[in-house]
C-alpha cells in the first residue's frame, strides 16, 4: 500500500488533465449558453467559429515568430489573442447582420436557426480548411513544463512523478480570469445585466427600453472572445486540427445542456462534470489501484471502464440522462 | 411533375451528360451512382424533415449502421475465429441488452424514491461489469485470430443484395431507440442527442475490430446480385463476341456496363421508394402526417397521437437511409471507416434536402443528383481548374497550397448555396405543394 | 374640451385579419385612474395593447400630451413616458429585486438613487427582498415588483393590464390602495381589471368595452350606479 504514489498518480492522470479539459470545455460551453439565452438556438457552427479563431491565432502566432517578437515563457498565442477576437468578432458580427438577423427579424423557429447555423458551419469549416489546410498544426511555444515529472521525483522522492505542463497552467489561468471578467461582466455591468434581462424575458426587456439589437451584438462579441478562447487553449494543450474542433461540439453542447442551456454557471460546472466523467470513465486505473491494494491483489487488466475511442460516448450518456431525467439541467431551478 | 420540375430535371441531366462529354463516361456514371444514392439518403431524410418536421444530426450513423450489415451479411465467414468468441460476444452483448432493459423495466415498474434510483444505478453498474466479463476475453479471442487477414468474427457470406433490408433493420433499431429517448424534446435537442450517438456508432466502427476489422478496413465484399465482376465479363467468350462484333474496346465496355447495372438497380429502388411515398403521402396516413407536421398542438387536440407517429416516421425514415448505406458498402466492395465524416454523410444529405426543396419527395431526388454531382465533380475536375487558374503563377508555397485546398472550395460554396436557398427560396428548387 | 393626457382615438384592428377593437376609445387624464371592464374576451387587454403600440391599428389614432404616437413603437413610447405592466411574464425571474428595478429604469442615464427609494418607500417589501431572486416572491409580492419596475423610468402614465390576477383578496386591497398613492403623485393610470366592482370603486373613469367596442363610458362612481351596467357586468 502506497497511499502518496496513488494520490500522486492520480491528481497527475486524472484530475490536473480532466481539469484543464473542463477549463477549455467550460469557456466553450459558455458561448453555446450564451447564444441560447440570447438567440434562442443551439449554434452547430460553434466548433467550427472555435476552429476560425484558433486559425486566425495560429496567423498571428507565425507573424509575431516571424518578427521575433515573443513573450516566454509565455506562448506567443496569448498576445495574438486580442487580435484574433477582433477578427472573429467581425466575422460573427458580419455573419449576424447577412445571415441570422433576418430569421430573428421574422421570428423564425429555433429549428430553422439550428439548420441556418449549419449552413454557417459549412462556409466557415471551408474558409479554415482553404487558409490554413486540413493538417494538423501545432503552435504551442514558450516554456514546456511548469513542474516537470523528474523534478517533481527528485524533490519528493517518489515513485511518482507529477507533472504540470506549461499550457496546462496557461489553460487554468486564462480561463479563470475569462469566467471572471465575464461573470463579473453579466452580474455587474448595466449591458451584462441588460443580456441577463433579455434572456430572462425578452418581451419585457423590450418594455424596459433594453435595445434588442445591442444585446445582440454585444452577445456576438462576448462570444467571439469566448470561442478564440476557448479554441486556442483546447489548440495549445492538444493540437489544432479543424476536423477535431467539429466534434468538440458534442462534449460541449453536453456541457452546457448538464448545466443548464441559457445559464452561464450551469456552463463551468457542465464543463468540469463532463471532462472529469470523460477521464475517470476512459482512464486505465490499474496504477493507481496497483498503489492502493496489497501487492498480490494488484489487478491484471487494465481497469478501464472503457476505452479512450469512446470518450465521446461518455459525453452522450450524460447528456442522455439529463435530458431524460432533468430537462432543464443539473442547476437550473425550474423556470 | 410540373414543366419546372421537368426543366431542372433536364438541367441536371445535361450536367451528367457535358460531364460525360468533357471528362469522361466513366467519372460522369461514377457520380450518377452516387447521386442516386445521395437521392435516397435525401429521401429517408426528407420523410423525418418534410413530413415530421424532426431535425437529425445523425444520419451517418444511420449510413455506416446499413454499411456493418453488408459486413455481417456477406462478410466471408472466419468459422474459427467465430468458434472463438462469437456465441459469447452475442451472450455478451444479449447481457447488455437485458440489463437495459432490466434497468427500463425497474424505472418504469418501480415507486419513485431512492431504492428505485439505487436499483436502476445498480442494475446498469453491475450489468455493465458482467457485460464486460463476458465479452471482453470472447473479443480478445476473436482479434487475435489471423490478425494481418481476419480479427474480425465474420459473416454469413451471403450475397449483398440480402444486406440491403438488413442494413434498414440495423438503422431502424437504432433509430428507435433513439427515438424513444430524444423525440418529444426539445427540437435542437433531437439535433444534438443524434449528433451523439452518431458519433458512437462511427466509434464502435472503427475500433471495434471484431466486427469489421476497424480502421484496418474490411476489403473483399462481394457484389450483390446480379452485378457481375469486370474480369468475368473480359473472359467471357459471349461478351467478347458481342465487343467485337460492334467495335467495342471491352475493357471500357465492361466497366460501363457494371456502372449501368448499378444506375438501373438503384434507380428502381428509388423508383418503388417514390411511389411507395407519393402514394404514403396521399393516404389518410400522409394528410395525418402533415396535419401534425403543420401544427402539432392541434393535431394532439385531435386525438393525434403525435409523440408515436413522430417516432414511426423517425424510424422509417432511419430505415431508408440505412438501407441506402448497404447499397453504398456493397457497392464499394469494402467497408472504410474513415470515410463516415458528419460533414460528407450527414450536413451534405440535409444540403440537398433542403436545396431540392422539404417535403416535396421529387424535390429531394433532385438535391441528390444535382449536390451530389457538385460534391464529386469538385475531386475529378477542382484539381484541374485550380491548376488552370494558378497556371500563370510562379510554382511557389502558395500556388501548391491553392491546389491543395481546392477542394475545400466546396464546402464554402455548399454552405453559401444552402444559406441563399434558406433565405431567399426557403421551400426550396422544387417547392411542396 | 382640451385633449386628455392620453387618448386612444376610434381605435379599429387586431392581431391578425380580423379586427377585434371597433372604433373604441380609451383616455386618461393626468393623474386620474382610468379602468377597462367587460366580459371575457371583450377586447380589454387589445384596446390597452393597441394604446401601447402592441398591435398595428387600421382606423385611429393614439395621442400622448396633444402629440400624436401612433406610429411610434412600444419601446419608443417607453421613451416619451409610458410604461407597462403586462398580465403574466412581468418580471425578471432569474434577477433580483433590484436588479428588476434597476433594469426597468435601463433608459434612464441619471441616478437611479431617488427613484429606486421611491419604489421601496411605496413596497416596502421589496426593499427587505431586494436581493432575492424575484423568481422566489409570492404572487402579489411579484406584483409589487413588477409594478415597481414599471415605475422605475418614472413615467407619466402607467398602464396595467390585470394588475390583480391570481392575488388574494387582501393583496388586492393592498395593491389598489398603492395604485391610488401612485396616482395621488401625478402619475396617469390605465388599468384592465377583471375585479370590475373593485376596480370601478377607485376609477375616476370607466370604460366597459363589450366586443371591442364602448358600451358605457362614465365615472367610475356613476358606472356602479347605473343598473344596466350592475345587472349586465357586475352581477346585480
Amino acid at each position: 500500500m502506497d497511499l502518496l504514489n496513488a494520490l500522486v498518480a492520480f491528481l497527475n492522470f486524472v484530475v490536473i488533465p480532466a481539469a484543464s479539459y473542463g477549463a477549455q470545455l467550460a469557456v466553450g460551453a459558455l458561448g453555446v449558453t450564451l447564444i441560447f439565452g440570447i438567440l434562442r438556438f443551439s449554434n452547430f457552427a460553434w466548433g467550427d467559429t472555435m476552429a476560425f479563431g484558433t486559425m486566425v491565432v495560429i496567423l498571428f502566432t507565425w507573424l509575431f515568430q516571424s518578427l521575433g517578437i515573443s513573450i516566454a515563457p509565455l506562448p506567443t498565442a496569448l498576445l495574438a489573442l486580442p487580435f484574433s477576437i477582433v477578427i472573429t468578432s467581425a466575422l460573427l458580427l458580419g455573419t449576424d447582420r447577412v445571415v441570422y438577423r433576418f430569421y430573428r427579424k421574422q421570428k423564425a423557429k429555433p429549428i430553422i436557426l439550428v439548420i441556418v447555423s449549419a449552413g454557417v458551419m459549412f462556409v466557415m469549416n471551408g474558409l479554415v480548411r482553404i487558409v490554413i489546410g486540413t493538417e494538423e498544426q501545432n503552435f504551442a511555444d514558450g516554456g514546456r513544463f511548469l513542474i516537470s515529472a523528474g523534478d517533481f521525483k527528485a524533490w519528493t522522492g517518489l515513485a511518482e512523478g507529477l507533472a504540470i505542463k506549461g499550457t496546462t497552467a496557461v489553460t487554468m489561468v486564462t480561463a479563470l480570469l475569462t469566467m471572471s471578467a465575464l461573470f463579473w461582466f453579466l452580474q455587474k455591468t448595466r449591458t451584462g445585466k441588460s443580456m441577463r434581462a433579455f434572456s430572462d424575458n425578452e418581451d419585457l426587456a423590450l418594455l424596459s427600453g433594453i435595445n434588442p439589437d445591442r444585446v445582440v451584438q454585444v452577445t456576438w462579441v462576448i462570444a467571439a472572445a469566448l470561442a478564440v478562447i476557448a479554441g486556442t487553449l483546447y489548440g495549445l494543450d492538444k493540437s489544432f486540427r479543424p476536423f477535431i474542433y467539429f466534434s468538440l461540439l458534442l462534449p460541449i453542447f453536453a456541457s452546457a445542456v448538464v448545466g443548464g442551456l441559457g445559464s452561464p454557471m450551469g456552463a463551468v460546472a457542465g464543463g468540469f462534470v463532463v471532462a472529469f466523467s470523460e477521464i475517470v470513465v476512459t482512464y486505465a486505473w490499474k496504477k493507481v489501484i496497483t498503489y492502493i491494494v496489497p501487492q498480490t491483489w494488484a489487478p491484471d487488466s487494465l481497469m478501464q471502464l472503457l476505452s479512450t475511442d469512446y470518450k465521446f460516448a461518455v459525453s452522450f450518456s450524460i447528456l442522455i440522462i439529463v435530458l431524460l431525467f432533468m430537462p432543464n439541467g443539473l442547476f437550473n431551478k425550474g423556470k | 411533375m410540373n414543366t419546372r420540375a421537368i426543366y431542372l430535371f433536364a438541367g441536371v441531366g445535361m450536367l451528367y451528360v457535358l460531364t460525360g462529354l468533357l471528362l469522361s463516361w466513366n467519372v460522369s456514371l461514377n457520380i450518377l451512382i452516387l447521386g442516386l444514392l445521395s437521392a435516397i439518403m435525401a429521401l429517408g431524410v426528407n420523410m423525418q424533415w418534410g413530413y415530421a418536421g424532426l431535425f437529425s444530426t445523425g444520419i451517418v450513423g444511420s449510413i455506416a449502421l446499413g454499411g456493418l450489415a453488408v459486413v455481417f451479411i456477406s462478410g466471408n465467414p472466419v468459422p474459427q475465429a467465430f468458434a472463438a468468441g462469437g456465441w459469447q460476444v452475442i451472450f455478451g452483448l444479449a447481457v447488455a441488452v437485458a440489463g437495459i432493459a432490466a434497468a427500463v423495466a425497474a424505472w418504469t415498474y418501480m415507486a419513485p424514491g431512492r431504492l428505485r434510483n439505487l436499483a436502476v444505478a445498480a442494475i446498469l453498474i453491475g450489468g455493465f461489469f458482467l457485460y464486460r466479463a463476458i465479452f471482453d476475453p470472447a473479443v480478445e479471442r476473436i482479434e487475435a485470430f489471423d490478425p494481418a487477414t481476419y480479427g474480425n468474427v465474420g459473416g454469413f457470406g451471403l450475397n449483398s443484395i440480402w444486406a440491403w433490408p438488413v442494413g434498414g433493420l440495423f438503422a431502424a433499431v437504432a433509430a428507435w431507440a433513439i427515438g424513444k429517448i430524444a423525440l418529444g424534446l426539445r427540437e435542437d435537442y433531437l439535433a444534438i442527442a443524434t449528433l451523439g450517438i452518431a458519433e458512437i456508432v462511427i466509434t464502435a466502427i472503427k475500433s471495434e475490430d471484431w466486427m469489421s476489422r476497424g480502421v484496418k478496413n474490411l476489403v473483399g465484399l462481394p457484389r450483390p446480385w446480379p452485378v457481375p465482376y469486370e474480369v468475368d465479363m473480359q473472359a467471357d467468350p459471349g461478351f467478347l463476341a458481342f465487343c467485337a462484333n460492334w467495335g467495342l474496346n471491352p475493357t471500357t465496355t465492361s466497366t460501363l456496363a457494371v456502372k449501368g447495372i448499378y444506375i438501373v438497380m438503384f434507380a428502381i429502388v428509388l423508383g418503388v421508394l417514390i411511389w411507395l411515398l407519393q402514394r404514403a403521402l396521399n393516404s389518410p396516413w400522409g394528410r395525418m402526417m402533415r396535419a401534425i407536421r403543420d401544427n402539432e398542438v392541434s393535431a394532439a387536440a385531435m386525438g393525434k397521437d403525435v409523440k408515436r407517429q413522430h417516432l414511426i416516421i423517425f424510424i422509417l425514415g432511419a430505415a431508408v437511409v440505412g438501407m441506402s448505406g448497404a447499397m453504398y458498402v456493397s457497392m464499394l466492395g469494402q467497408l472504410v471507416p474513415g470515410e463516415y465524416t458528419p460533414l460528407r454523410f450527414t450536413f451534405l444529405i440535409w444540403i440537398m434536402v433542403i436545396v431540392g426543396g422539404s417535403g416535396n419527395n421529387w424535390g429531394s431526388v433532385l438535391g441528390g443528383l444535382l449536390v451530389g454531382w457538385l460534391w464529386l465533380i469538385v475531386d475529378n475536375a477542382g484539381p484541374l481548374v485550380m491548376s488552370a487558374a494558378t497556371a500563370g503563377m510562379a510554382d511557389g508555397a502558395l500556388k501548391s497550397h491553392l491546389v491543395d485546398v481546392a477542394p475545400q472550395l466546396r464546402l464554402l460554396t455548399l454552405g453559401v448555396a444552402l444559406l441563399l436557398v434558406l433565405r431567399f427560396s426557403p421551400r426550396g428548387l422544387l417547392p411542396e405543394k | 374640451m382640451p385633449d386628455p393626457f392620453l387618448i386612444g382615438e376610434a381605435m379599429t384592428g387586431g392581431y391578425g385579419a380580423t379586427d377585434i377593437l371597433h372604433d373604441c376609445t380609451i383616455a386618461v387624464e393626468k393623474g386620474q385612474i382610468a379602468v377597462i371592464v367587460g366580459p371575457n374576451g371583450a377586447g380589454k387587454s387589445t384596446a390597452m395593447k393597441a394604446v401601447f403600440g402592441m398591435l398595428n391599428l387600421r382606423g385611429g389614432r393614439v395621442r400622448l400630451n396633444g402629440e400624436d404616437i401612433t406610429k411610434l413603437s412600444p419601446q419608443d413610447r417607453v421613451a416619451r413616458g409610458m410604461a407597462f405592466v403586462p398580465q403574466t411574464h412581468n418580471i425578471f425571474t432569474s434577477m433580483t429585486v433590484e436588479e428588476n428595478l434597476e433594469m426597468g429604469a435601463f433608459l434612464r442615464r441619471d441616478d437611479i438613487k431617488p427613484a429606486l427609494e421611491q419604489v421601496y418607500h411605496l413596497f416596502p417589501i421589496l426593499k427587505t427582498k431586494r436581493t432575492q431572486p424575484a423568481g422566489e416572491l409570492s404572487g402579489g409580492q411579484r406584483q409589487q415588483v413588477a409594478v415597481g419596475r414599471a415605475l422605475m423610468t418614472q413615467p407619466q402614465v402607467l398602464m396595467l393590464d390585470e394588475p390583480t390576477a391570481g392575488v388574494s383578496p387582501i393583496v388586492m386591497d393592498e395593491l389598489f390602495d398603492r395604485i391610488i398613492e401612485v396616482a395621488r403623485s401625478g402619475i396617469s393610470i390605465l388599468m384592465v381589471e377583471q375585479n370590475a366592482r373593485q376596480a370601478l370603486n377607485i376609477a375616476d373613469k370607466g370604460y366597459v368595452l363589450v366586443q371591442g367596442a364602448n358600451r358605457y363610458t362614465d365615472t367610475g362612481a356613476n358606472l356602479l350606479a347605473d343598473p344596466d351596467v350592475r345587472r349586465s357586468f357586475l352581477g346585480g
